[in-house]
């Protein structure tokens, strides 16, 4: 049976077609008031687990619980779980109102009490007054809103969310994350949300669920998804990434020394690649390594600038740095960096705790 | 207050050049279009108009008579006429009898009144035998008819050049010596039962055609492509292929002998005695028509579903509507508009189609346009048929208007 937590997957494995494998064992706690994102490229598995959630997909193999039941057997429409489509779903021929008032007519929730959820609901997406218009009268980001709050109006314990935010245009995207987040603040309900926007999710979880190739790769905190990846897939899928290919060669206490392509070695970090002759991957965050760093650091190499992107706040440096030509680096903007120019070379140091020795590509 | 005039930069007000500026595409549009205004205005609007004025021209008589009606005009019909009427009608019978076209003006006497045929037949006849003078008395002594006034009065009433008598009869309806307008004898009346046997008929093919295209539809809006596409030419095969054979095929099909009579006596449902009648009733129309108007149905329903999103579906049943609940309030108000066009398209379709109900039909399955069509290849009423013909065009548009009103054209979708 589930342990005690809200939303449990066990082993659920899901195929289409009989041949392929499009979730792969997998397992997946959520707490009871979390908001957990499932991230991935297309193709990764995360919105079949979600459909599988809400129930209009059945696992191939493995159990589901939801507040330790087994939800496997009971149709999409008894397990009172909200949810949020990537097109928002609203019924075209329905005005506002009557979006909002179908889950609590089906309920059968007398009418008096019906308004009231209905106004509570619209004024928690600030769209009072907007009862009596129609879907195709509202903008994206008014028409999400109503999704939104159709999705909650009837008080479910957990909401789904399906890339709700997709066919928005980038500032409308941002505050309505925020939006979505304070929602989930205020009223404590358990979210699930998938997307494929990287930012999105660090934003707005609790924790992530990196998924890639129907597995979940990694299920941590944002800062911790970001600082400290468990493989390169991670790594390269989060955020921007440096990356050197290479060999252990020395391991000593939480140091190890890797022998890259180009013959150089560095110091790193063994996070996967732990005993001598491994193969690694080593990846660096563009924002840990400085240029001409003022205290001892346990890497510093000589770097050529390739090319120079400026990016406003700060500018962006591709360099060739230990026989990697696409060598990141960002740079604050100000007064002391003005010399960078093409061509020139620099001292770049960082730190070998920073640059994590991942399995190899 | 004036308002200033806005001119373009060289001087000429801002109007008149963007009328020449646009002048160029303006009669671009127009030759392209011509083309299509002028098949239009051959093959639509002349044929409609001359139909519309056949069946209300009355003007044969008028000319064939020219000079019995002008002696008539201000007789007041309620004695015998004078002389001059006689000697009117004495001139142009002896002209249509040179010229040998008298036939013409008996089938339209008769319809007026029963008599004339063997009255005008009996003159036409004996007309070299009459002398000059005193013709009133002479064509009494011919046909004691031409003494009765009734005769006199019916001939006068056929005098108006414009008539909708043609319509009266497509209702059942005429009018009497007085002019006032009564039904038919009993057993005359024909036409009231042809035009309910046609509502009916087109009303349950609207019914059946919806019923059977609304899950095809669905089917085919749903399914994945490679199987959608299978099913899409099973919908079209029938387009591809003649109406005349389809119906020809049904009637191998559906006669005492046929397939389906077998499978019915085979299951038990009849004995090979009485083999139910499928064919030339009501029932091979039904039948057929349904079939044979089905993608009428189809098309329509599908290109409507096939805009509906499935998230729709999938949004109803996880606010907690069953998939019941979920099609009734989702699912099928967003079809409305695809019924409201297959339902119209088909009705409109079936309430004038002819091949069908003329083949597979028989005598109780034949509906108006079988009588439109033999009034134009039989009996050579044109003005009837026509008169039919746009009793028929206006209960469409009546239909049409009634859609309108009740759901609104611009709900329509046919793709």
């Amino acid at each position: 049976m589930g342990n005690d937590h809200f939303v449990r997957f066990e082993n659920v494995d899901k195929s289409y077609d009989g041949k392929l494998l499009v979730v792969k064992g997998l397992n997946l706690d959520i707490e009871e008031g979390e908001f957990v994102t499932m991230l991935g490229p297309s193709g990764s598995g995360k919105t079949t687990c979600l459909m599988m959630l809400a129930g209009f997909e059945t696992p191939t193999n493995g159990q589901i619980y939801l507040d330790n039941n087994i939800i496997s057997d009971i149709p999409p429409h008894k397990r009172g779980i909200g949810m949020v489509f990537q097109n928002y779903a609203l019924f075209p021929h329905m005005t506002v109102y009557e979006n909002l008032a179908f889950p609590l007519r089906v309920r059968k929730i007398p009418k008096d009490e019906a308004d009231k959820k209905v106004d509570k609901a619209l004024s928690m997406v600030s769209l009072q007054g907007f009862e009596a218009r129609m879907p195709m009268q509202l903008s994206g980001g008014q028409q999400q809103r109503v999704a939104v709050a159709r999705s909650l109006v009837f008080d479910p314990k957990l909401v789904l969310m399906d890339e709700p935010l997709g066919a928005l245009d980038k500032n409308l995207r941002e505050s309505m994350q925020y939006e979505i987040k304070h929602i989930h603040e205020s009223i404590g309900v358990t979210v699930v949300y998938v997307t494929h926007d990287q930012t999105e999710a660090l934003t707005m979880s609790n924790r992530i669920a990196v998924f890639n190739d129907g597995k979940v790769q990694q299920l941590s905190r944002p800062d911790e998804l970001y600082e400290k990846p468990v493989n390169s897939f991670v790594a390269e899928f989060i955020g921007e990434n440096n990356t050197f290919a290479g060999e252990v060669t020395d391991v000593s206490g939480d140091k190890c020394k890797v022998k890259l392509n180009s013959g150089a070695e560095i110091l790193a970090n063994p996070i996967v690649a732990k005993s001598k002759g491994e193969k690694t991957t080593v990846s660096l965050r563009p924002e840990r390594a400085l240029i001409n760093p003022q205290s001892a650091m346990d890497n510093n190499h000589k770097g050529k600038i390739e090319e120079v992107i400026y990016h406003g706040d700060h500018t962006r440096l591709r360099l060739n740095l230990l026989g990697n030509k696409q060598f990141i680096l960002k740079v604050p903007n100000s007064s002391s960096n003005m010399d960078i120019k093409e061509g020139k070379e620099i001292n770049i140091g960082w730190n070998s705790v920073d640059c994590r020795a991942l399995d190899p590509k | 207050m004036s308002q200033e005039q806005i001119l373009s930069s060289d001087g000429i007000p801002l109007e008149k050049s963007l009328k020449i500026a646009e002048r160029k595409n303006k009669i671009k549009a127009v030759l392209l279009v011509a083309p299509l205004f002028f098949f239009i205005l051959i093959v639509y609007v002349f044929p409609i108009g001359d139909m519309l004025f056949r069946s209300v021209d009355d003007r044969m008589i008028t000319k064939m008579l020219p000079k019995t009606f002008n002696a008539m005009e201000d007789w007041d019909g309620k004695d015998l006429p004078e002389e001059k009427v006689y000697k009117g009608l004495y001139d142009d019978l002896t002209h249509l009898k040179k010229n040998k076209i008298h036939g013409k003006i008996i089938a339209r006497l008769n319809y007026e009144k029963s008599g004339f045929s063997s009255l005008i037949k009996k003159t036409v006849r004996k007309l070299k035998k009459f002398e000059d003078g005193n013709y009133k008395e002479q064509f009494i002594k011919v046909h004691k008819r031409w003494g009765q006034n009734e005769y006199l009065v019916a001939l006068k009433n056929t005098s108006p050049n414009w008539s909708y008598a043609k319509y009266l009869k497509g209702m059942d309806r005429k009018f009497d010596q007085d002019r006032n307008i009564i039904q038919v004898e009993e057993d005359r009346r024909i036409h009231k039962i042809l035009w309910m046997r046609t509502l009916n008929v087109a009303f349950w093919v609207t019914i059946f055609c919806f019923v059977l295209a609304y899950p095809i539809s669905h089917l085919l809006a749903t399914l994945p492509m490679k199987y959608s596409n299978l099913l899409m030419i099973c919908v079209l095969l029938p387009f591809w292929t003649s109406l005349l054979v389809r119906t020809s095929s049904w009637m191998v099909l559906l006669q005492q002998q046929g397939p389906i009579n077998d499978l019915i006596v085979w299951i038990g449902l009849a004995t090979d005695e009485n083999r139910p009648e499928l064919m030339y009733n009501v029932i091979g129309t039904f039948v057929a028509m349904t079939q044979i108007l089905l993608p009428f149905m189809v098309l329509p329903l599908y290109s409507v579903m096939k805009t509906i999103s499935p998230s729709l579906m999938r949004a109803g049943k996880s606010l907690g509507g069953s998939p019941f609940t979920s099609f009734i309030k989702i699912y099928f108000p967003l079809t409305v508009p695809g019924i409201g066009a297959g339902s119209l398209l088909v009705f409109i379709l079936a309430i004038g189609y002819y091949i069908t109900p003329a083949l597979v039909g028989g005598a109780s399955g034949s509906l108006i346009s079988n009588t439109i069509a033999y009034h134009m290849k039989s009996s050579l009423d044109w003005a009837f048929a026509s008169a039919l013909g746009t009793m028929l065009l206006v209960g469409v548009l009546t239909i049409y208007w009634i859609y309108n009103k009740l759901v609104g054209i611009d709900n329509i979708k046919l793709g």
